[in-house]
This record gives structure tokens, sequence and C-alpha cells, in this order.
């Protein structure tokens, strides 16, 4: 994980588009600008960042699922729930399913969990759209080399 | 009134916490009922899985901004149900 950058996912451990799910993987970083102020004296990773790698799982999977066409922008939070502590340095696996395929739109159940233990989990709505603009498309490819997507997104089945 | 309008004036209801005498079958899912696009994603979610379809709404939205149906086509509750029909029959056909 890099904070400070957004970049919440190190790596696609795993993904059965058949099924429609998707595994990844996020170190929490030792050291981070964000622990200065959540909260001095006592680090942790913000529930909100917590989020935001749930969005970022659930939205690669939605991009495997468009084949890499569209994008997934997160539109909405439902029934988030926050466990424990998530500490600096701490590994987490985090899940995604795809629960439904809508017109323009994406309904993800994720999770994630620390130790074989869940911790986190939410239920998220994607927009999916055409990509904006060619720069942001050539960028998420980068973005997707970087955390390991496959350069041939695997046929369904 | 069909069980098709029902049932969708019951997810509005539901959904948009919109008390369910105030829906009709003439009222505008976003005129009327003051629904904004992303709680219409919540609704056709509970329609999509109610009646097992996939409500199409980027073509219908297309078609409102290229000017070749109105709003009304597609979010006044009669005419909503009427789509919801058709894309039940044509899932049987």
């Amino acid at each position: 994980m890099r904070l400070e950058y957004f970049q919440l996912i190190d790596r696609i451990v795993d993904l059965r588009l058949a099924d429609r799910k998707i595994d990844t993987e996020a170190t929490v970083p030792t050291t981070s600008t964000v622990f200065e102020g959540h909260f001095p004296g006592f680090p942790l990773m913000p529930g909100v960042l917590l989020i935001e790698t749930m969005a970022q799982t659930s939205g690669w999977l939605v991009v495997a699922v468009n084949r890499f066409e569209r994008m997934a922008f997160l539109a909405a939070v439902k029934d988030a729930k926050f466990r424990m502590f998530v500490r600096p340095g701490q590994k987490l696996s985090v899940k995604a399913a795809l629960i439904h395929e809508g017109s323009g739109y994406a309904i993800t159940q994720a999770n994630i969990a620390l130790d074989g233990k869940s911790i986190c989990d939410a239920t998220l709505t994607l927009r999916v759209l055409d990509f904006p603009n060619g720069e942001m498309k050539l960028r998420m490819r980068e973005a997707a080399a970087r955390v390991g997507f496959p350069a041939e997104v695997p046929a369904d089945g | 009134m069909s069980s098709t309008f029902d049932t969708i004036a019951n997810i509005i209801a539901e959904t948009c916490d919109i008390p369910r005498d105030s829906i009709t079958p003439e009222s505008h899912a976003i005129n009327d009922l003051g629904i904004d696009s992303l709680d219409f994603l919540d609704i056709a979610f509970a329609i999509d899985k109610a009646f097992g379809i996939k409500l199409p709404l980027e073509q219908w939205t297309q078609e409102v901004n290229d000017g070749k149906a109105t709003t009304d086509q597609y979010f006044v509750l009669k005419n909503l149900s009427a789509r919801i029909d058709e894309l039940v029959a044509a899932k049987g056909a």
C-alpha cells in the first residue's frame, strides 16, 4: 500500500471471472504521514481507506468483467462494518464478489480479513462507465500491471 | 392496476422512504417523486432481482439524451411497469 497515492492494492492474488470473484492482498505500511493524524501516538489504518481498499478490489473485478473496456467508479457504500483495529505493518486479505451486473452499475460484496479473521465488510455500488479519456485508460493499464492484473483477461468458464 | 406496478411501488416506497400512498401509476419517478439517479440504481437493483431482468438503463438514458424518447416513457410508473412486463415476456420467449 502507498496510502498517499491511493495505491491500496499490492497484488491481485486470484481472479475468477466465471465465479465473478477476486482476491487481493494489501500490506499496511509501517510508516505514513496518514498515521501522523490517525492517530497521534496510536496509528490506525483509517476505516475510509479500508473501504477504498474494498472498492479498488471490487473495481479490478468489474474492470476485468468488462474486458478493460469500462471503468468502475464508487457510487455507494452500504452496511460497512469495522470489527477491529488495523495497525501498521499488518497484511490484509481482500475479497470481492460481484453479486449483480446491472446496466451501467455493479453491486459487489467485499470483505477484508486479517489472519483468516474477517475484520471489515461492506456492500458497494459502482457505476460502470466508459473510460473518460485515453490517458486514464493508459494509466489504469499501468496500475493494472503493477498489481498483477492478467495481461489477457481470462475467458469466462 | 397490475401487480408489476404494485411491486415497483413497494420497492420505491421501501428504498426511498416515500409514503406508499403517494406513489401512483401516473407518478414520474424523477419529477414527481424526486428520485435521483443514484437512488434509482437501488431501485433498478431491486427491480432486476424481483423480476429476474436487467433494466436497460444505459440504453434508455441514451435514447433520452438523443431526443429519441422522453423520460415519461420510462419513468412514469405505469410506463415503467409496461417496460418491465415487456422485458419479462422477452425473457420467457
